[in-house]
């Protein structure tokens, strides 16, 4: 009862004494356990019943003494019971309020008698007694139970030293009568408390895993070691103490920092923090918390070892860099749109996530597999058991598939043994250990670091589609099921035979795969490519190829580590069996956990190794099939090539030069793969520059007139990409690639060709001889006919292309003459980001132009720009106001229409507290335009401009610089503000402008001094900071304006000395 | 060898010359070191080779060798033989496999001839009513799919559509060629030392 008590039972106050039992479901569940305890008591041990305590147990009773009957001398309000002890001493007495018992007995009536008050008195005896064993049995008993090892040994060490205690048996039986409550109360406690915990033990285990995962990681570890400090794992999955458990503790860790001192940690259901340091089970002065709480482990390594956060970092990005590339269309997405576009999903926002979709890719159950492996039913509250039960699951159904695969592999030794050594003996080995390594541990690994983006990328796990029962399968199913069990019968004679049987049905029907599946055909067929049966293996292969264009076959095949037999198969002399491993890797590598795989077993430069095949003009029949090994090794490379890190592998093999060389050959088989791996690889810019580098360009624009509309697909997408960089873009003109690029955007039906086509032409745009070139095949009329009714993937490269050519004036007007102008603000209405950037740079470009900007006003194109500063991505942001600048410019009332703008100056000078530079540049650049006039300039004012832009001026940003110093001068023109500026702090850091290298910042700094100079206080501080030495450097500038706005802003700083002296002397000097 | 004599050599070199020129797939100098590898076979039974002759043993092949069935192996058969073997083309080698598995060379293999290859090629289910069940289902499913004129017996014409749909098909009633890897290694060692240089 003591543990129970002080443990289990929830105290009002902390501190022993007189506390009160809250009222609670755990503390009204002790109390009636507690209650029942004692009132069956003298009925079922009626010899220990009689045991008189060592002290009697008092309380205040609510009890009066009309309430006792017989058996008790009663004599006014006190009550004495009739049975005494051995020195006549009342077992029971009560003088109101207090009452005295002394045996279980007398506790037994006490609450017979107590009626419905039953609960209070129970209630109050043992908020009165806090340590009823000591009274019952005496002190020596309360330190027994405190030691929980050996404490049988000391009991009747105990028992021995009171030897003339005749009762000690009994003692020591009603000892364990107590002892038993207590265990019984705790474990009772246990389940409630277990029911309500916040922490689960799975996701301690999870975590605890992946933690040690991390500790064997040569190089990358992040920490040292992790450990239990208990390896007995109660069936609840505590590892601690139950007394320990009844407070919610889980387990309690040591784990040793690469960098700071070893820590000892509890997790409990509450949370995770240090604790005093336990090393062994037991140490029970250590459990105190001496941290404060965080949600996992994780957090709270990261807040100990600085090591551990920085490291535990990369260890997810290297997970999230293979994000990318996950977008639909894959092949128009553009470069810059990875590198600077959509914000990717954060950090913190996939770690979050890690957990739940382990969860998620787990709840799909398979049926079959659910019912044999039930968790204990006490952690089945919902939410909480989902990730445990799922990888339990998992594991039990690796373990049966390995049980199966083993027994084949014996039995195929035993009946080879007979005939040929050498069959399948290599074989067991090595599937046997690489189930091994694939622990369930390491699948929750593989899964929670690898999987997280690949279901957007492909294939979300399908839920099965399986007939409802058994009799609804198509005979097929029986049949292969039957072929499968001959293959695991037969030796390599009968196995070709059965694969060939195999191979007659019908493999993409989806029950002819479950059939190969669920009968363990899977295990079989791969343990068939780590024999060194040729034929076997090609067999096998042959069928994984086609099950393989299924998503669930393709993740059951990397499940089983299939894909390390396959890249193994690579290595083979046997060109067929490398063709089939290649074609089958190309299959299976549709999904992320695949490909990295494939990368992490060599399997990119064995399949680089295959593109290296002899240059021949005529090659021989032997030659054709090393080109169709070839061009199996291009298919696995360019479903390797979706992964940012394989793409760097492809490069660092050296695959690039040898694509180029395939590139040559005139098969479109073969150029396909090889100019989608190309395309593919081009979104990293060390590849871009391989490609150009190996004179591909030239080859690519070739290929780019062929007829084979997927091919040129990947060949514009290619150029697109690669188009980056200016030497190609010229490459590209050079061997005149601009009209075929052209003439696709004929072919408005095929929606990828043209996405990619108008991202080619978009970025060839960005050199300005191209456009010219452009110019020459009319490509501005066509792109504005493309302005209306395609999909968002070519209106983002339509739309930026037609930005990059109206950079020239003459094709604005062309623009305008075509109607471009119309759509190209109605898009300013849309809400992909990316088309923003492209719409808003277009428009602004446009505006320029004092006719185009008509029609930009009564299409209230500025209204429309001016609505996207509030779009919360950066680039849309700078995009939209460095758009509205020349809007401002050429239209006619800017500063009438901007007043009516309800909030908008406000927005504008709000903008000023972003932290982005390109934004704060463009805001500073449509500042200065709105301070142009008065009206809107007092506006922006009263917002605070001056103060906002003074605290900008510490930048070294040049391009912010510039435009600071524009904005500053502008905003002088009003009121106090060039006083406002001088108090703000401004003048000082614009004198150092000055020194600064670029020539453009120096023009408008001198507009701001001279401004600035108008009040003598300003010029003050110019002279302190040694402006006037700049400015004399910089009178001897060409530009008219600037030479006169340094010469001023000196003459005003002149004159000021001149007042002053004359003041002081009045006289010039 | 090196106890081989002048004269040997000399009517070594004139056989390989001859044989040559007969022979698929050799030349005269490798032609000349199967007649030495032969020689070496007959002079001293302990001469080891690549493991892969070890098929020899096996009596169907030894029948394909010995084409004029005198029950001996000549040096021209010999070679000839190991042309298909080394280095036969696809016809050669339907035409090699067929004849091994046409145990009573009568032109076509039976069902019987198919069983009786194929008996031991599985383990049996003791606990099934009939434990050659298995191997009689898997006779009869690859006969069905390979009598393509239906006439319950495979000929040549049927083998060899057989196989050329499916290249697999081709040592289908047992193995009765090197695999790739050993061919490599036996030509590797046959050829490596040319004689008389």
């Amino acid at each position: 009862m003591g543990a129970s008590l002080t443990r289990a039972a929830q105290w009002t106050t902390a501190s022993s004494g007189t506390g009160k039992l809250e009222i609670t479901p755990i503390n009204e569940s002790l109390l009636k356990e507690i209650l029942s305890f004692v009132e069956q008591f003298s009925s079922r041990h009626p010899q220990e019943a009689k045991h008189v305590f060592k002290e009697p147990l008092q309380w205040s009773t609510t009890l009066v003494a009309s309430d006792f009957k017989t058996d008790y001398d009663i004599s006014g309000p006190t009550v004495q019971s009739q049975e005494k002890d051995s020195e006549g001493h009342p077992l029971l007495q009560l003088s109101p309020p207090t009452i005295f018992a002394r045996s279980f007995s007398q506790l037994s009536k006490l609450v017979q008698l107590a009626n419905d008050k039953k609960l209070k008195e129970v209630r109050a005896c043992l908020e009165e007694n806090r340590d009823p064993v000591v009274k019952i049995l005496g002190p020596s008993f309360a330190t027994v139970l405190e030691g929980e090892d050996n404490f049988v040994l000391r009991l009747v060490d105990k028992v021995k030293q009171e030897d003339q205690a005749a009762d000690s048996a009994l003692k020591v039986k009603l000892f364990f009568l107590l002892q038993h409550l207590d265990n019984q109360l705790l474990s009772n406690s246990l389940k409630k408390i277990s029911q309500e915990v916040r922490l689960s033990p799975a996701a301690v285990k999870n975590e605890v895993e992946l933690l040690k995962h991390f500790c064997s990681e040569g190089e990358k570890r992040v920490l040292k070691s992790v450990r239990y400090t208990s390896d007995y794992e109660f069936s609840n999955g505590c590892r601690t103490p139950p007394w320990r458990q009844v407070h919610g503790d889980i387990c309690y860790l040591v784990i040793e920092p690469c960098d700071t001192e070893t820590l000892y940690i509890t997790c409990s259901t509450a949370g995770v923090f240090l604790n005093g340091g336990i090393k062994q089970e037991g140490e029970e002065n250590a459990y105190e918390r001496t941290s404060e709480m965080h949600k996992d482990l994780v957090t709270l390594l990261k807040s100990r070892s600085p090591h551990f956060a920085e490291n535990i970092n990369k260890q997810d990005f290297a997970v999230q860099e293979e994000l990318p590339s996950t977008k639909k269309v894959q092949h128009v997405e553009s470069v810059d749109a990875e590198e600077q576009g959509q914000p990717q999903r954060s950090y913190e926002h996939q770690e979050k996530n890690v957990h739940e979709r382990a969860r998620q890719q787990h709840t799909p159950n398979k049926p079959g597999g659910k019912t044999k492996l039930e968790p204990s039913p006490r952690w089945k509250s919902p939410g909480l058991m989902s990730p445990y039960d799922g990888t339990e699951e998992k594991k039990h159904r690796m373990g049966s598939g390995k049980e199966k695969s083993g027994k084949i592999q014996k039995k195929m030794l035993r009946s080879d043994s007979k005939k040929k050594a050498d069959f399948s003996v290599s074989s067991s080995p090595g599937r046997q250990s690489s189930q091994k390594t694939k622990t369930p541990v390491g699948v929750m690994l593989a899964e929670a670091f690898s999987e997280s983006s690949s279901e957007s990328e492909e294939d979300e796990e399908q839920p099965e589609r399986r007939p409802e029962s058994n009799t609804d399968l198509p005979s097929e199913y029986w049949q292969i099921q039957k072929l499968v069990r001959y293959l695991k019968r037969g030796n390599q004679t009968a196995t070709v035979l059965v694969l060939c049987a195999m191979r007659d049905f019908n493999l993409v029907q989806e029950t002819c795969q479950l059939a190969i599946r669920d009968e363990g055909g899977l295990e079989v067929l791969l343990n068939l490519l780590d024999t060194k049966e040729i034929r076997c293996k090609i067999g096998s292969l042959k069928i994984l190829r086609e099950i393989s264009n299924n998503s669930q076959m393709r993740r059951a095949i990397a499940d089983l580590c299939g894909l390390q037999s396959m890249v193994k198969s690579l290595d083979s002399l046997v060109k067929d069996l490398k063709a089939l491993a290649a074609e089958t890797i190309a299959n299976v590598a549709k999904f992320r956990r695949a490909r990295r795989t494939i990368r992490q077993y060599g399997g990119i430069m064995r399949l680089v190794k295959l593109l290296d095949i002899p240059d021949l003009a005529t090659p021989t029949a032997e030659q054709e099939r090393d080109v169709e090994v070839a061009r199996c090794g291009v298919l696995a490379l360019w479903s390797c090539s979706k992964s940012t890190r394989n793409k760097e592998a492809i490069r660092k093999a050296g695959g690039i030069p040898l694509l180029g060389r395939l590139l040559k050959l005139p098969h479109e088989n073969m150029l396909i793969p090889v100019v989608g791996t190309l395309q593919e690889c081009a979104s990293e810019r060390s590849c871009r520059i391989a490609i150009q580098t190996e004179g591909m360009i030239k080859d690519l624009v070739k290929t780019l007139s062929c007829d084979n509309q997927e091919l040129q697909m990947h060949c514009a997408s290619a150029i697109f990409k690669c188009a980056e960089d200016k030497q190609t873009r010229d490459l590209v003109r050079q061997y005149e690639g601009l009209q075929p690029l052209v003439l696709l955007l004929n072919k408005v039906d095929n929606k990828q060709l043209l996405a990619a086509t108008t991202g080619a032409i978009w970025k060839c745009s960005i050199s300005m001889e191209n456009v010219a070139k452009f110019q020459e095949y009319n490509v501005l009329e066509i792109l504005v006919n493309l302005l209306t009714g395609q999909p968002e993937e070519v209106l983002v490269n339509v739309v930026g292309a037609l930005g990059e050519c109206a950079q020239i004036p003459a094709n604005r007007a062309i623009i305008r003459r075509c109607g471009g102008i119309q759509p190209l603000v109605n898009l300013l209405t849309r809400t992909n980001q990316a088309l923003l950037v492209n719409v808003t740079k277009a428009v602004g470009a446009c505006a320029t132009e004092k006719d185009n900007m008509e029609i930009i006003d009564r299409l209230d194109g500025v209204r429309l720009l001016w609505s996207l500063l509030k779009n919360p991505n950066v680039d849309v942001q700078s995009s939209a106001a460095w758009a509205i600048c020349p809007c401002l410019e050429n239209t006619k009332d800017a500063g009438e229409m901007l007043f009516y703008f309800v909030g908008g100056l406000e927005l504008i000078v709000n903008l000023l507290k972003s932290t982005n530079k390109e934004v704060l540049a463009s805001v500073c650049a449509v500042i200065a335009k709105i301070a142009k006039d008065e009206d809107n300039l007092a506006v922006i004012t009263d917002h605070g401009v001056v103060p906002m832009l003074a605290k900008l001026t510490n930048t070294t940003d040049d391009r912010l610089r510039r435009h600071l110093a524009e904005a500053i001068a502008h905003c002088c023109m009003w009121g106090s503000n060039r006083a406002s500026f001088g108090e703000a702090g401004a003048v000082a850091p614009l004198v150092r402008y000055l020194k600064s290298t670029d020539s453009s910042i120096h023009q408008a700094t001198a507009h701001a001094l001279l401004q600035l100079s108008k009040e003598p206080n300003n010029c003050i501080t110019m002279h302190q900071n040694g402006v006037v030495k700049l400015l004399l450097g910089m009178m001897g500038s060409a530009d008219e304006m600037f030479q006169e706005a340094a010469a001023d802003c000196v003459f005003n700083i002149r004159r000021l000395a001149l007042a002053n002296d004359k003041a002081s002397y009045g006289y010039p000097p | 060898m090196p106890e081989m004599s002048a004269l040997n050599k000399k009517l070594t070199q004139t056989l390989a010359e001859t044989i040559s020129k007969q022979v698929k797939h050799f030349n005269k100098r490798e032609t000349e070191c199967l007649i030495r590898l032969c020689n070496g076979l007959l002079g001293d039974q302990t001469v080891s080779i690549h493991n892969s002759l070890l098929l020899l043993v096996y009596l169907a092949v030894f029948h394909t060798f010995d084409k004029d069935s005198d029950g001996y192996i000549s040096v021209k058969e010999w070679i000839e033989g190991l042309s298909v073997f080394l280095r036969g083309t696809l016809d050669e080698k339907i035409k090699y496999c067929f004849a091994v598995y046409d145990l009573n060379s009568d032109g076509y293999i039976s069902r019987e001839e198919m069983l009786q290859m194929l008996n031991d090629s599985m383990i049996r289910e003791p606990t099934e009513e009939d434990p050659d069940e298995g191997i009689k289902d898997l006779v009869e499913i690859t006969f069905k799919r390979m009598d393509y004129d239906h006439d319950g017996r495979l000929s040549y014409a049927d083998f060899e559509r057989a196989v050329r749909e499916e290249n697999l098909l081709l040592e289908a009633f047992g193995s009765c060629l090197p695999d790739a890897e050993s061919t490599l290694v036996f030509e590797e060692q046959a050829f490596k030392d040319p004689p008389g240089q």
